[in-house]
């Protein structure tokens, strides 16, 4: 007796519950790794997943098990030279003895890492958890703003591209059919009639003549009902639905003037690198527009923006006044959510500094859902610091934060983006 | 006889052709009088069978991340093609539940049904140990119970709370089994019935015992019995039954690990002995077959060389040599009794009296039903081969600085040989042997164990770990200790770990 049973639909994500105990377990080595390794990704590369590692150790589960030393008796197969009483010396450790236990090497040798992969999303979840957009959910419930057309039934009238075949044609049947019926039921009763009289003895052909014409007037009664008539004409309806808006752009302003060398570009481009990563978590469609500047500024391909070399003296206000023309010219704040990331070293001009203040103050924050300043330096703040932090003051979806190197990026961007429930409440 | 139209040899299978094949393969078994649970044949895919692989062979496996490491460990190798998956996984239930990889061959399907549909599956029905430690018909619904249970526990009591308990108890694990007195078996609806009972109960024995009402005089001067009376080797148990601050459903959960122990047992001990009866079968089945002319040379070479592999024996200079090969050992053991039955020579007569020249259908039976791989071994273990297999047996003390060769395949060598690799097999031996010898209930309830070593092997550096989960079960101080050799009792780890140890 034997009952086949065929399992291969049944789902095959078993282990996920157990896999995802795992991740729990294991969370504190998992961020540590998946931080560490943020800093070795490209700008636009969010698409993989990320190798975690794990050391060994970490993961034992341990048992009472016998350790190495005292008495061993062991049986092997194959022997080709040994006789009784012969004595080996001693073979170095992690040879010879290989026939023991497997037991025994579980927490001896192997301190292999234990490496596995994880996926684009929980990669994502575990870097950005705790994390949110500041202002979102204000945003998108005030902004209803772009509408998409969708199907919306079947209505009686509309242009001739709209009619659809299989619905006009599913009426055409309905109506012949209705408008024929009762003509069709005299019909048979005539046509039953006619054939009795046929088979009668003796002809009544005065009946039969009469029947005869009765179901020639039906047929063409009945054949006369049109095969398509507007009546049945149905078009497909569409409705234009409203969606919230899910595209963004995101803006980088950097400082490229002699003062600003390679490292602290890396440092700045780590960081528009998150804020990337952290927005594709939230909107479909991302503008990236590069702006970099030294007394002037230039909008500029991610490539001439990190790593071509310019001289001069800084006037930050240029980019930010770009930054506010390109708003103007393409991006609707209707449309878009608008974020900005500044980047410096802190050098500015110091008349320019308060200039820097009134335009976000007045052009830029008004429009935008969130602007960041960051600050790369080892040195002391600025002029353009202590200006921003009038603007700081005054609203609260700008933040300015000073990075000394590589290593503070992960935690201030997480500083920036940490939940603020207690705010909410 | 007349020859039979043979099956077809395509090697794609569908289901029909399973179950011609599977039809054949039965009648065959019958005619062997192989006994067996009735056959549930599921077809699973690779990704599933890394699913199986990761519920260490339970159906129905309760949440636990210990799982979770599995799978992704089974995965990564997987997919590094480091490891082949097998071919199939049979669990020792009623109905007899066998999972059937999809990428097989009809070739391997046919030689996985005969090993575990009618191999594994009769050895789950006859052997003595699985007729009186398991209960084949509630397993499934035990897991089920364990599994909700256990998650009724996590929504309940919160998901670390629960895995802490459980990462205790797998941790002593091999040490919640009763090694002398059988189980009871019991069905679902008992468990259910009792466990809430149970629970009420335990808690009330509990308090009893601790209770910190004050004595009366009389008591106080008579002499404590110890407690326990006996040294107990089974920690979990004794931990449900006895540990002061665990809570009703800790009690459960620590109950639930020690039975799911319990019903493993038997299989850790009869490794050899199913592996070779089971391959045993699909060779002497599939062979069957053959002489009749229902499969065709083409199946055989496949099947043949399919098997060659699974019972080849490396010797013991070979870089793929890893131990005796369980499958090579018993395959060829039950082999050799056959051959004792149908012709015994001088020696096996001299060796085997009282079955040499039997039926060896019954002797064969026999031996399945009444041994385990020790037994089985120390029984069954012919000189022929000891010969094949070339049999030597080394001593290493680590008081000597040479390991010295003491048994070869020769006529003085033979009992050495047969008794030391029974011992091999032995689980009182290759497992540690630790009891609790006390715990003081009217003093500062510490938590007494002693390891005693099995030729002078020490104990493993994973103790530590192990005790201080232990301490995590029991709440109080635990210790290990060890009886030197001068007769002093010395301690081998602790929990809390004490002050003056660390000096």
């Amino acid at each position: 007796m034997a009952n086949f049973i065929d399992r291969r639909l049944n789902s095959k994500n078993k282990s996920t519950v157990n896999r995802q105990r795992f991740l729990r377990r294991y969370k504190t080595q998992i961020k540590k790794s998946v931080s560490d390794a943020v800093t070795q990704r490209g700008v636009t590369n969010v698409d993989s997943g990320e190798s975690i590692v794990i050391p060994k150790k970490d993961l034992s589960e341990p048992v009472f098990h016998q350790g190495k030393g005292g008495i061993n008796d062991r049986v092997h197969p194959g022997n080709d030279q040994f006789s009784t009483g012969d004595r080996i010396e001693r073979p170095p450790q992690g040879q010879g003895q290989g026939g023991g236990q497997g037991k025994a090497s579980n927490s001896g040798e192997g301190d292999d890492d234990f490496v596995f992969s994880i996926s684009k999303d929980e990669y994502l979840d575990l870097l950005f958890e705790d994390l949110e957009l500041p202002n979102l959910e204000k945003s998108q419930l005030s902004k209803i703003v772009e509408y998409k057309t969708v199907r919306n039934g079947y209505c009686a009238e509309g242009i001739p591209s709209n009619i659809d075949i299989v619905k006009s044609l599913q009426g055409s049947i309905a109506r012949r059919i209705a408008m024929t019926s009762s003509k069709r039921k005299q019909l048979k009763e005539y046509e039953k009639e006619l054939a009795l009289l046929e088979q009668a003895p003796h002809d009544d052909i005065q009946k039969m003549n009469l029947l005869k014409s009765e179901i020639q007037s039906l047929k063409e009664k009945i054949s006369k009902v049109p095969f398509i008539d507007s009546f049945d004409l149905r078009y497909r309806n569409y409705a234009k639905q409203a969606i919230p808006t899910s595209r963004a752009v995101m803006f980088c302003l950097m400082d490229v003037s002699g003062s600003m060398d390679q490292a602290t570009k890396d440092v700045a481009k780590r960081f528009y690198v998150l804020l990337y990563m952290f927005l594709t978590r939230t909107y479909q469609t991302i503008d990236v527009v590069y702006i970099r500047h030294h007394t002037q500024a230039k909008e500029v391909d991610e490539e001439e923006f990190f790593y071509s070399k310019e001289t001069g003296g800084t006037i930050a206000s240029t980019a930010l006044e770009l930054m506010d023309k390109i708003i103007k010219d393409r991006y609707n704040e209707k449309d878009w959510n608008i974020y900005g990331a500044q980047a410096s070293d802190g050098d500015n001009w110091a008349d320019d500094s308060p200039k820097c203040a009134r335009i976000l103050d007045k052009n830029i924050l008004t429009v935008s859902r969130y602007f960041s300043y960051i600050e790369i330096t080892q040195r002391p703040h600025q002029t353009l610091w202590n200006q921003y932090e009038d603007v700081a003051k005054t609203h609260s979806h700008f933040a300015m934060r000073k990075i000394k190197d590589v290593s503070d990026i992960y935690p201030v961007f997480r500083e920036l983006f940490k939940k603020r429930s207690e705010q909410a409440a | 006889m007349t020859k039979k139209k043979p099956l077809s040899d395509t090697p794609d299978w569908t289901f029909e052709l399973l179950s011609e094949y599977q039809t054949e393969i039965e009648r065959v078994a019958k005619h062997y009088r192989l006994d067996t649970y009735t056959n549930q044949i599921e077809v699973i895919t690779a990704e599933q069978m890394m699913d199986a692989y990761a519920g260490v062979g339970m159906p129905i496996g309760y949440n636990h991340w210990t799982f979770g490491k599995k799978f992704i460990q089974t995965e990564q190798t997987y997919k590094r093609g480091r490891m082949g998956l097998a071919y199939e996984i049979v669990i020792n239930s009623d109905p007899c539940i066998s999972y059937l990889m999809e990428e097989n061959s009809m070739t391997m399907q046919a030689l996985v049904m005969a090993h575990a549909c009618y191999g594994h599956n009769s050895f789950f029905k006859g052997n003595y140990l699985f007729k009186s430690w398991t209960d084949a018909s509630s397993i499934i619904d035990y897991l089920l119970f364990a599994k909700n249970y256990i998650a009724e526990c996590e929504n309940k009591y919160g998901i670390s709370e629960v895995e802490s308990t459980i990462d205790a108890c797998h941790a002593l694990m091999n040490h919640g089994v009763d090694r002398y007195k059988r189980p009871q078996k019991i069905s679902l609806e008992e468990e259910l019935k009792r466990q809430k009972s149970r629970e009420e109960y335990l808690q009330s024995q509990v308090n009893n015992l601790w209770r910190t009402l004050p004595d009366n005089e009389l008591n106080k001067t008579k002499e404590k019995p110890k407690f326990p009376s006996e040294p107990q080797e089974n920690i979990l148990y004794f931990i449900e039954k006895n540990a002061p601050l665990l809570k009703p459903w800790q009690r459960e959960i620590v109950r639930v690990i020690r039975k799911i122990s319990q019903y493993f047992y038997p299989q850790k001990q009869t490794q050899v002995m199913n592996e070779g009866w089971a391959c045993f079968w699909h060779y002497t089945i599939l062979n069957h077959l053959y002489d009749e002319g229902l499969v065709t040379d083409k199946f055989m070479m496949e099947f043949l060389h399919n098997h060659t592999n699974v019972v080849a024996q490396p010797e013991y200079n070979s870089p793929h040599y890893s131990g005796i090969n369980p499958y090579a050992l018993g395959f060829n053991m039950f082999i050799d009794i056959r051959r004792i039955c149908e012709h015994p020579t001088e020696e096996d007569k001299e060796w085997f009296p009282e079955f040499a020249g039997s039926n060896w259908l019954d002797t064969l039976h026999f031996a399945m039903e009444n041994f385990k791989d020790e037994s089985f071994i120390s029984q069954y273990l012919s000189p022929k081969l000891i010969r094949d297999f070339k049999l030597f047996h080394i001593h290493d003390d680590d008081s000597q600085n040479f390991l010295e060769v003491s048994a070869i395949h020769n006529e003085q060598g033979y009992q050495k040989i047969r008794a030391n690799l029974s011992n091999q097999y032995n689980l009182s031996n290759i497992e540690t042997n630790i009891q609790i010898v006390e715990a003081n209930v009217n003093g500062d309830r510490s938590l007494t164990l002693k390891y005693t070593p099995h030729q002078k092997v020490p104990l493993g550096d994973t103790k530590d770990e192990v005790i201080k989960h232990l301490h995590y079960l029991w709440q109080f101080d635990v210790k290990l200790t060890q009886e030197a050799e001068n007769g002093d009792e010395i301690i081998l780890s602790s929990c809390p770990v004490k002050e003056e140890e660390k000096n």
